[in-house]
């Protein structure tokens, strides 16, 4: 039942997160493509559970409560690094470089 | 399907949603286009309203004993939970969708003028819109889910309203107040709603209720928990005690969101719930009495408080809290009709009164903006003799102010009465039910008070806004005015729903309401008063209305007031009620505080600090740096040495091959 669609959807969404990831620069915008991405794939789960049994839809609470747990630390992180260098693009991390 | 006009159901909400996008897309895209922003605003909402009249009237040909269930699509399959989105129609929804279409229609009109100047316009609407989204969504849904998404869509759009001018910090703290106090009675509504799963294996209301009487034990431990957790949400959503703090603090949304949100539809969620579940609620005699005691309660607590507030529209806000506390003594003690009444009649008069003090807000804001003064345009002190100036709002406010306080033959009379009369009644077979009516009547009295207290107050006496400000005063434009026109008829015949018998009227409320509350008023006692009786009750009930007005009259006197930067402080009890009993220091100093104290003392400094930084992270480095240091001897640098240890190696692995 609708379970192509759900896939088609998924990966649609998957990519944009992938995509975000890959080219934005502000650490918000890309922690919001990692949720996406999570949600495409707990939407993956929840489409194939319909024919594949409910293993699928257990594993999402599972994926949730992980998820929820990234997004207590990684905006705690953000938050962090907010207040140390006030802003929050990825460009102006590079403390670790060389140099 | 019903080949009738309540087919059309799903359109009500979906219009909603529809202005909700397309004035979420005007928000982002071009903000300055208030004109769409308006019509599409306006629009859908009255188109809203017209479906909701031809269901409302295709469902009074039809009459039907059961709900009328749409079924969309398959929302949530997991094994033995098969959960469709589908929505319900029957006589109580029906009350709901038209107060909710009728009065948001109202309020809708009202706000642009009223938001007229600002910036966040198009952003405004879009919420308000959304907002009437899953308020429909939550009247209409057909099963404890459907609601919940309502029940917390319209918690956010709650909070994104009250926060609306976000760039002051009390604002948007005040949206986060209202958030968290949700976030606790939406956790009572969820354990409920997974024991009523676990008990009679469904979510939909109809099946819930038809299995209900034989899987729950009436009386017993599961079905007095499961509504007790129902209350739970209601006191978050409803405002009740001990979860009503946020609402006062809401007032920090525009006016018309207080009128729409904070008075009239959401706040009423709560009762509409315990209507809904009314059977769940008669088969608990305990959680029965416990939502009528806290009812009756909250409704003469939120009046004291209201007897010393000077910011206009922190009055409304207890009285509101006051009032929802009626309708769950209505709703408590089994008169469903009676509770539902109170709360159609509630959202008019409350909706005028609200939309009243927006007029007043909006006049004296203007005149301090044009003399350039900084005074508070909310405070009352700041106010006085307004209704030269604003004619028109005083007498509709005079007439919402009546039919709150009760007085015949105005809307509030008759459901104010008709709740007092029921627990009454109930307080025969269970006199704790007569402490309940006792409890309304006084707060009847300290409504009729505070009520004309803040009429006197704010349109009567000398003018306290100061000389140059008075030459600006003036009545709102008539987009203003209209609607508040509109909810004065309403506030004045609104009483004309459900007459009651006794004065030969045909209680059609009562009737309509019949088929959703039969289930429940089966288990419980037939209400037995005389004539007589009924006729003292009434008298009692217009003695008190009277004798609060005269006495606020008599009383208070306006020409003594001082505007509020010299106003000194109050002293005594009247303190302890200006600082509303100090609930949220005494919440701050037993909730708030221990656990701040328990997150930095124990949870940060010493686990966090010392366990998880010092112990894991820095152990396991310090481990590292120890081994290393342990087996430092081994690197000598001699190659002979280098050998010994490979060949001592070799022939251990060789050992332990061989055995």
């Amino acid at each position: 039942m609708l379970t192509g669609p759900a896939l088609a959807i998924s990966a649609v969404l998957f990519t944009l997160g992938v995509t975000g990831v890959l080219l934005r620069r502000n650490a918000i915008v890309i922690f919001m493509c990692v949720e996406l991405m999570l949600n495409a794939v707990n939407l993956t789960f929840v489409a194939l559970a319909q024919g594949l049994g409910l293993g699928g839809q257990v594993f999402v609470f599972f994926v949730m409560a992980v998820a929820a747990a990234e997004a207590a630390v990684g905006l705690a992180i953000i938050l962090a690094v907010y207040r140390h260098k006030q802003s929050v693009s990825l460009q102006n991390m590079n403390l670790l470089k060389d140099g | 399907m019903t080949g009738t006009a309540v087919d059309l159901i799903w359109l009500a909400p979906a219009l909603a949603l529809l202005g909700f996008l397309l004035n979420g897309t005007l928000a982002l895209t071009r903000p300055a286009a208030k004109t769409l922003v308006s019509v599409i605003g306006v629009g859908v909402l009255a188109g809203a309203f017209v479906v909701a009249v031809l269901v409302f009237r295709a469902l009074t040909g039809l009459h039907p004993d059961e709900p009328l269930i749409f079924r969309y699509w398959s929302w949530i399959p997991v094994g033995t939970l098969q959960l469709d989105f589908a929505f319900q129609v029957d006589q109580l929804s029906a009350v709901m969708l038209m107060v909710v279409t009728g009065v948001g229609s109202l309020i809708h009109l009202f706000s642009v003028g009223y938001m007229k100047d600002d910036p966040g316009y198009a952003r405004y609407f879009a919420y308000l819109n959304l907002f009437v989204f899953f308020m429909l969504v939550l009247v209409l849904g057909a099963s404890f889910p459907v609601m919940f998404v309502g029940w917390e869509g319209v918690g956010l759009c709650s909070y994104l309203l009250i926060g609306f001018w976000f760039s002051e910090a009390a604002n948007a703290n005040a949206g986060r107040k209202a958030f968290i106090m949700n976030r606790i009675g939406d956790f009572g509504f969820m354990i409920a709603m997974f024991m009523i799963f676990r008990a009679t294996g469904s979510l939909d209301f109809d099946t819930v209720f038809l299995h209900a009487p034989t899987a729950l034990v009436a009386r017993g431990s599961t079905v007095t928990a499961i509504t007790l957790f129902l209350f739970l949400g209601c006191t978050g959503k409803s405002a009740q005690i001990p979860l009503y703090t946020w609402l006062p603090d809401a007032m920090a949304g525009p006016t018309p969101v207080s009128a729409l949100i904070h008075a009239a539809t959401m706040v009423t969620a709560g009762v509409y719930l315990v209507a809904r579940c009314n059977l769940l609620f008669a088969m608990a005699p305990v959680s029965s009495a416990v939502v009528a005691g806290v009812g009756a309660v909250t409704a003469l607590f939120a009046a004291t408080i209201a007897l010393k507030q000077w910011d206009i529209k922190k009055v409304l806000a207890y009285s509101t809290i006051s009032q929802l506390g009626y309708m769950f003594l209505g709703v408590g003690t089994g008169a469903i009709s009676a509770g539902i009444f109170h709360l159609a009649t509630h959202a008019f008069f409350k909706a005028l009164l609200f939309l009243g003090s927006g007029s007043v807000i909006f006049a004296m804001h203007r005149a301090y903006h044009h003399t350039h003064a900084h005074d508070d345009a909310q405070d009352m002190r700041n106010m006085g003799g307004l209704a030269r100036h604003m004619p028109w709002t005083a007498t509709l406010m005079w007439i919402a102010t009546l039919a709150i306080a009760g007085v015949p033959p105005l809307a509030g009379f008759f459901s104010k009465d008709e709740i007092l009369t029921a627990a009454f009644a109930r307080g025969g077979a269970e006199p704790a039910w007569l402490v309940f009516w006792a409890l309304g009547l006084v707060a009847a009295l300290l409504t009729a008070f505070y009520m004309t207290r803040l009429m006197i107050y704010t349109f009567h006496g000398p003018n306290r806004s100061g000389e140059d400000a008075r030459a600006h005063l003036h009545e709102a434009p008539w987009i203003m005015t209209g609607p508040l026109v509109v909810l004065g008829v309403l506030s004045a015949a609104g009483g004309l729903l459900n007459v009651p018998k006794l004065y030969h009227g045909g209680a059609w409320l009562e009737h309509w309401l019949e088929p959703v509350g039969k289930a429940g008023a089966a288990l419980l006692p037939e209400p037995q008063l005389s004539t007589n009786t009924e006729w003292l009750l009434v008298a009692i009930a217009v003695a008190v209305a009277t004798v609060g007005i005269v006495g606020a009259w008599r009383l208070l006197k306006p020409e003594s007031l001082v505007p509020a930067s010299k106003a000194p402080e109050e002293r005594g009890f009247a303190r302890v009620l200006r600082n509303k009993w100090y609930v949220d220091e005494i919440y701050d100093a037993l909730i708030v505080r221990p656990l701040v104290w328990l997150s930095r003392e124990v949870l940060w400094k010493r686990i966090d600090q010392r366990v998880i930084d010092g112990g894991a992270v820095n152990g396991a480095a310090r481990g590292a740096r120890a081994l290393g240091w342990a087996n430092r001897w081994l690197q000598t640098g001699q190659v002979g040495m280098y050998v010994a240890i490979f060949v001592v190696g070799v022939l251990l692995l060789l050992w332990r091959a061989m055995s």
